[in-house]
């Protein structure tokens, strides 16, 4: 199967071990696969900075930074039900849902943010756990269950306004005005920026994604639960028969999806400062674009959380770069789609003929 | 005997290093029933499928009516004239159509059928097929309203529209009761009677004596025996399917350690006979048996998948009624499953990982996997079992087959148990580490009870100090591995009796 057979890598510890019949693939597949991507990224920064005036610097690696930081939450929550085989289309409706509620809960009903944020986070996991029973209890294809729970709560979140958005001073439905208002606090999440090498650098939702990103990450790669996951992914019925219990961890990963699209929404509307209904439509497909380009980072072939991260810094890039080098906006969503569909063949079928070798 | 319609001469095929048909050379006659026979592995169905076109062979000859046949795709084959009804049925129907698309589908798909639909056509033409076929059947009616008996015979139905000269049933009753499998059995005597060649493949000795004209046992990718004439020797068939070229099998019969299982009354089955089985440490029992004779149900049952009709079980004394695998592993009971592609490995995984699966916590604390200690314990298993690989960061799936196998027990014997159970450990594995699989076995077998599942003889003869022998979702006979007599097991288990009405396989859990 080796395609260039005079680069066979030498393996500084194969000489002691025992010899195989079938040597490793040649290694120039295999660099490209593991390093492809990344290089790719790499050029792309290069290929900015040095034609797009002002890209390289930090204030526009921020920019990039908080443009990714929601979709990027709501990939990494994704990647977990992709891990467990599963999918999760309500992730966009969820992170509006979350988004209308703190904006209900605090104009509304003029709770404090602590209560709004619980309010929010609870419903994320409620709503995953309804997702996750769907699934396993029901036994409804995962893409179907999350499909009909996404028009659910497209449905569900406009019904208390009548199909208005939230904001502070609002009529409401029966005449009167609202009276409460975003908390400060509550609207800190999403705009406050920390002073980092220059004064107010990072925007608190940037801190939000690589806090989350490194959880998820350690969760999935060094934790027993992250190890079981990946294994129900691989071979559900071999996972069960080790005696482990395939439906909680499915549950889980649904309820972790949710619980981070919920930070999402609320991270939204922090910045936004209101409810707003035409906000975060393109949620759900710029998250599960990160997350499926992830597949090809390192050549995982898998969903993984660094990946995920870097598939959504890719497409903030590509979108950033070709912004400041004038490209129209109505490009974006045709090259995330490129981009897209390049990450896929990259991973499909180069890692498949890797695989193909047994 | 009639002049040979098939023949099959030299046949060689090889699947990258595992060679699974070795020289096979064989005849089959018009207007005769030939019923082969062969354990699993043994390359049946690779043969069944070099003849029905989905893989070529790699040398040797098949010639069909005195012409080369060397199919290159199922269509052709079915040109050509050999039809094949695939074991599983719902390979061969399509439920959501009606009976008259599903017995004229595959001229639909032919390409001068034309861009439109022909109704009325169709339905009369699939009236006259299933008339032909003595099929009383409303060609209107959807498949899916149909009883399984139904749908097999309309495979075999659109099978004999094309006027096959070799028809290939493949387990075709596994799913049929008695009374179904009787009306399929009275049309391939139609069949045969008109002339055609019929290889059919099955375990089931009540299908075999009733419907063989000749039998044909298959081992190891060969031929290991052809039995024909006026009255058929079973057991020889038996004894050449499962074979026993006695390998130097020297089992030293331990002593007995402490009761670890005791199950009485068992019954698996609302209508099978209860069994009775005992296991102490620092003894390895095989229980072997034909397909569908309930080891599979036993092992189960065991392990906590499926539940008994009655009856009870002990473990260590205290009772023991496993409600799921995790249950079962709680108190000790281990099971490495058969087929383990689909029920053992996880292919994204390396081999450090597969073989810690079951017992992560051990290797974490706070949840968190201690790498190195997993690695060590990866490294010690990969040693002992003497794996054949480059190192515990291999990818599982870039082993043999008998590697595989060993990481799958090195899973298992990385931990203490009280009852190990292997169902069919030697599936898909050479003659080497089937060796040392085997021996393992044995080595590690003191401080618990081991229960092994294997349908090849040899494979008992050489790991056992006891046989069980299953028949009808019981256990029929029971043998001390010294000095035992071959055909006293064969006849155990091809078991005495042919009969028996509303075979209990479709209750056997899946």
């Amino acid at each position: 199967m080796s395609i260039h057979p005079d680069q066979t890598q030498p393996d500084a510890s194969a000489a002691s071990r025992p010899a195989r019949p079938a040597p490793r693939s040649s290694s120039a597949i295999d660099l490209a696969i593991r390093y492809g991507f990344l290089a790719l990224l790499l050029g792309l920064v290069i290929f900015f900075s040095v034609f797009a005036n002002g890209f390289a610097g930090p204030r526009s690696a921020v920019f990039i930074f908080q443009s990714v930081a929601i979709t990027g939450i709501l990939a990494l929550g994704v990647t977990c039900t992709l891990v467990v085989g599963g999918f999760d289309l309500s992730i966009g409706s969820v992170a509006t849902s979350s988004m209308m509620l703190s904006a209900y809960m605090m104009v509304v009903l003029e709770q404090s943010a602590f209560v709004a944020i619980i309010a929010c986070l609870a419903m994320g996991a409620f709503i995953g756990l309804i997702n996750g029973l769907l699934i396993v209890k029901t036994k409804i294809p995962d893409l179907l269950a999350t499909l009909g729970m996404m028009f659910l709560l497209v449905g569900l979140q406009r019904i208390p306004t009548e199909g208005r958005s939230i904001a502070v001073g609002m009529t409401l439905p029966d005449g009167s005005t609202a009276e409460g208002a975003f908390s400060p606090l509550f609207l800190s999440l999403g705009r406050h920026r920390f002073d980092f090498m220059l004064e107010n650098l990072l925007p608190a939702p940037v801190i939000f994604l690589i806090v989350i990103g490194i959880l998820v990450w350690g969760f999935l790669e060094l934790t027993r639960h992250g190890r079981l996951m990946y294994a129900i992914g691989s071979n559900e019925r071999a996972a069960s028969l080790t005696g482990t219990n395939v439906n909680n961890y499915k549950i889980m990963a649904y309820m972790i999806s949710g619980v981070l699209a919920s930070v999402g929404g609320m991270l939204l509307a922090a910045r936004l400062g209101r409810g707003d209904i035409a906000s975060g439509t393109n949620l759900l497909l710029d998250a599960v674009a990160a997350a499926l380009i992830g597949f090809a980072v390192l050549g995982a072939a898998k969903p993984n959380a660094f990946g995920t991260a870097m598939g959504a810094l890719f497409v903030g890039i590509l979108l950033q770069g070709l912004t400041m080098m004038n490209a129209p906006y109505y490009t974006q969503d045709f090259i995330k789609g490129f981009v897209l569909v390049l990450a896929l063949i990259f991973t499909f079928s180069l890692s498949a003929r890797k695989a193909g070798s047994h | 005997m009639t002049e040979t319609l098939c023949d099959l001469v030299g046949v060689e095929k090889s699947f990258g290093d595992n060679r699974v048909l070795k020289g096979l050379n064989l005849s089959l006659p018009a207007g005769a029933v030939t019923v082969l026979m062969g354990a699993n592995g043994a390359g049946k169905s690779t043969l069944v499928k070099i003849l029905s076109g989905v893989h070529a062979l790699d040398s040797g000859s098949v010639t069909l009516v005195g012409k080369p046949f060397r199919p290159s795709n199922p269509a052709e084959a079915i040109r050509a004239g050999v039809v094949t009804v695939h074991q599983n049925i719902n390979d061969g129907v399509i439920p959501d159509l009606d009976v008259a698309s599903n017995l004229l589908i595959d001229r639909m798909a032919e390409p001068g059928y034309g861009f439109v639909l022909k109704r009325r056509q169709n339905n009369a033409e699939a009236e006259r097929i299933a008339s032909q076929m003595g099929l009383a059947l409303n060609v209107r009616q959807p498949v899916s309203e149909l009883g399984i008996a139904d749908r097999q015979l309309i495979a075999i139905a659109r099978a004999m529209a094309h006027n096959p000269q070799l028809l290939i049933l493949d387990e075709p009753t596994s799913s049929l009761s008695a009374s179904e499998a009787e009306r399929l059995f009275a049309l391939v005597e139609r069949l045969s009677a008109k002339g055609v060649a019929v290889l059919y493949i099955s375990h089931r000795m009540s299908d075999i004596r009733r419907i063989a004209d000749r039998i044909v046992s298959m081992r190891d990718g060969e031929i290991s025996g052809v039995f024909e004439g006026e009255t058929l020797d079973y057991e020889g068939a038996v004894n050449a399917m499962l074979g026993h070229q006695m390998t130097d099998a020297d089992i030293r019969i331990g002593e007995r350690g402490k009761q670890v299982l005791d199950v009485s009354a068992l019954k698996l089955l609302p209508r099978s006979r209860p069994l009775d089985l005992k296991l102490a440490e620092n003894e390895v029992v095989a229980v072997t048996g034909l397909l569908g004779s309930g080891k599979t149900a036993l092992a189960q049952c065991l392990f906590g998948l499926g539940q008994p009709e009655s009856g009870s079980m002990k473990l260590d004394g205290t009772h023991y009624a496993p409600s799921s695998p995790k249950a079962a592993i709680a108190r000790g009971v281990f099971m490495s499953p058969k087929d383990r592609a689909n029920n053992a490995v996880i292919a994204d995984f390396n081999l450090t990982r597969n073989i810690t699966l079951p017992f992560l916590s051990r290797y974490s604390r706070l949840s968190f996997v201690n790498r190195r200690k997993e690695r060590e314990t990866a490294d010690t298993m990969i040693r002992d079992l003497s794996v054949v690989c480059q190192g515990e960061a291999d990818g599982i799936n870039t082993l043999s087959g008998g590697n595989q196998q060993k990481i799958m027990l090195a899973r298992w014997l990385a931990e203490e148990c009280r009852l190990l159970l292997l169902d069919e450990p030697f599936q898909g594995v050479d003659i080497r580490a089937r060796r040392d699989i085997g021996r393992k076995i044995r080595e590690t077998a003191a401080n618990r009870a081991t229960l092994v599942f294997v349908s090849e003889l040899d494979e008992a003869l050489e790991v056992a100090d006891r046989i069980v022998v299953m028949t009808e979702h019981s256990i029929t006979a029971e043998f001390i591995n010294q000095n035992v007599d071959l055909n006293e097991i064969l006849t155990a288990v091809t078991g005495s009796a042919p009969e028996q009405a509303g075979q209990p396989e479709e209750a056997a859990f899946a």
